[in-house]
């Protein structure tokens, strides 16, 4: 399975630029040339295209857009990491929860994924921001309670064909506790539909992350988010183009490898797709 | 037939009634009561905005007795008076529904008409160079945020080119120009928006096209006819196409929540008049009765747009006997 994983030429250059891109985040310090925070307002420092000094150029208060899309990368990971993190937590637990002891859990369950399935996302998150204020703490966790459904139905699923499988029986008789029996034995089972869950919701987080960013309504200026740089690009489009092209290919390229590796992985993990 | 109809569409209530309970809870989220988060500190919002705000939540009563109330509003699609200029918030969203529902419906189409031919021609020529580079493609369409594409069609068309008008529906002088004038301005105006919004979507819906293509090329009855020396054409597009089609018709549904989500981000730059700029311009002035209405009001456009396709499907396919 690690062989074919690595063999598949999509996974592989997914992995890549992701590992990249976490490289640039985790070493961002290092990497950026200038702080991302120092402003210069003369004249000649702002809003000037890029050259050898300012790779990407400068932003409309003197400050280098290379380094301050080197501090994007980070934020924009980590609330993708984070909110994901948050995702897992709920959609697998309240799967693991309706899938294995079904009856009124089960109904209820279901339920709310199918109203909360019914709210276009972007409205939701807007609403619950709207309330909460811009944090980059509340878009991490907004992201992630309005994103775990579809991860729900999928545990449930894999629970609902395997609990009555022989091996849970086996642990039933023996005496494991339905907690055991749930993470221990069922679970790792399920694992795979998971897998492909998270990176593409990797993806989707980062995405939601940028466009809420760009609204003004997701991390905050002076704090750089791609988003919100390109925010700030949209009013300076007609001559400055590097202050919105830079940023959004940066996301582009991080969305895409994301996806990439999610539709890799399900290519090499789901056997009826093998022909 | 009649009767799958009705329980269908019976099935709307306690669907309605959970969105109620979520916004419900959401409404009360924050500490304290509704009334106090971020407008109390918000000089705009008046005092007489806050006591019309307690009373249309009836704040001093029980829990059970604020929810339905709530309900019952909702019901009426009563979500009380705009914060900005105290106009029934449904009558603010009544303006500005056919813009979205224009934007949207012009962008569904769209869709349709090209992810229908991709995914076929994806399927016929499945693991082939043209599938994989297609699908880097669609995924690149679909990795691409919105409001990045929107701004580089405004760059590249609208500056540099000038072929489109860069925002707005109906300018001023369309009262001057005759009905044909006013349609094709219409129409201009809508390239750009449609084109993003499109992009959205494509992805999704091709990909699905494919797989229920892929899916019918495998049936049986495709080998006899291919066994019975048909050509590749007929066999594709006669006997697989009709029954490849039939999951697309509930795939619309599917994709409406994300249309109606792309409609805010893309209708807040393109200057489009319609729904998901109302809700963007009332979070940005914390007018807090209009962005709630919008939100159910959008999510009950998703309920109905789900019934439909759940009708359509019953409708166009008859293997599938509800009783």
């Amino acid at each position: 399975m690690v062989r074919e994983i690595f063999r598949n030429k999509q996974i592989v250059l997914g992995l890549v630029v992701i590992l990249f891109m976490a490289g640039i985040a985790t070493f961002a310090p290092f990497i950026a040339t200038y702080s991302p925070y120092e402003q210069n307002l003369s004249p000649e420092a702002r809003i000037q295209p890029p050259s050898r000094e300012h790779w990407f150029g400068t932003d409309d208060l003197g400050r280098d857009l290379f380094s301050r899309m080197v501090y994007g990368a980070r934020t924009s990971l980590s609330v993708g990491f984070i909110a994901v993190g948050i995702m897992l937590t709920v959609g697998i637990t309240l799967g693991v929860l309706a899938g294995y002891y079904g009856g009124w859990i089960d109904f209820i369950i279901m339920r709310l994924v199918e109203v909360m399935m019914c709210f276009p996302t972007l409205y939701l998150i807007l609403i619950l921001l709207a309330f909460l204020g811009p944090s980059i703490f509340y878009v991490m966790a907004v992201i992630g309670l309005t994103s775990w459904m579809g991860l729900t139905r999928f545990v449930r699923a894999e629970f609902l064909s395997l609990r009555e499988r022989e091996f849970v029986i086996a642990a039933k008789a023996l005496g494991a506790t339905d907690l055991r029996i749930a993470f221990r034995h069922i679970l790792p089972n399920a694992l795979a539909p998971v897998f492909v869950s998270i990176t593409f919701s990797l993806g989707g987080a980062i995405l939601v992350e940028n466009s809420l960013s760009f609204l003004g309504l997701g991390v905050q200026i002076p704090i750089p988010s791609w988003g919100n740089i390109i925010s700030t690009g949209r009013f300076y489009i007609e001559s400055a183009w590097w202050l919105t092209l830079f940023p959004g290919l940066a996301i582009l390229i991080t969305v895409l490898s994301f996806y990439l590796v999610g539709d890799g992985l399900r290519a090499v993990l789901d056997p009826r797709l093998k022909r | 037939m009649l009767n799958f109809i009705i329980r269908r569409t019976l099935l709307i209530v306690p669907m309605l009634i959970g969105i109620s309970l979520i916004t419900f809870v959401i409404a009360h989220l924050a500490p304290g009561d509704p009334t106090s988060i971020r407008y109390g500190l918000n000089p705009e919002v008046s005092q007489s905005a806050r006591a019309k705000l307690k009373e249309m939540y009836g704040l001093d009563k029980p829990i059970i007795v604020q929810f339905g109330l709530w309900l019952k509003r909702i019901a009426m699609l009563d979500f009380g008076n705009s914060f900005i200029d105290d106009r029934p918030v449904i009558h603010k969203i009544a303006e500005r529904l056919p813009a979205t529902l224009l934007l949207n419906i012009a962008a569904l189409f769209v869709i349709y008409i090209l992810a229908i031919p991709i995914g076929i021609s994806s399927a016929v020529k499945a693991n082939s160079k043209y599938d994989r580079v297609m699908t880097i493609i669609l995924f690149a369409g679909y990795a691409t945020p919105s409001f990045w594409f929107a701004l580089l069609l405004i760059w590249f068309f609208g500056f540099n080119l000038g072929w489109f008008p860069i925002s707005g529906m109906r300018p001023w002088y369309v009262e001057y120009f005759t009905f044909f004038e006013s349609i094709k301005d219409l129409l201009w105006r809508l390239v750009l928006p449609v084109a993003t919004t499109s992009l959205l979507s494509l992805a999704n819906l091709s990909r699905y096209m494919r797989s229920s293509m892929l899916e019918v090329l495998r049936q049986d009855y495709i080998r006899t006819a291919r066994a019975k020396g048909l050509s590749e054409y007929l066999v594709v597009y006669k006997h697989a196409l009709k029954n490849a089609l039939l999951p697309i018709v509930t795939i619309a549904s599917m994709i409406l929540p994300a249309l109606l989500s792309g409609s805010f981000i893309i209708e807040t730059i393109f200057g489009w008049p319609g729904m998901g700029r109302l809700g963007y311009e009332s979070i940005m002035n914390y007018d807090y009765p209009t962005t709630m209405g919008v939100v159910i009001i959008a999510t009950f456009l998703t309920l109905l747009g789900l019934l439909i396709a759940d009708i359509t499907y019953a409708i166009v396919d008859p293997r599938i006997r509800y009783e």
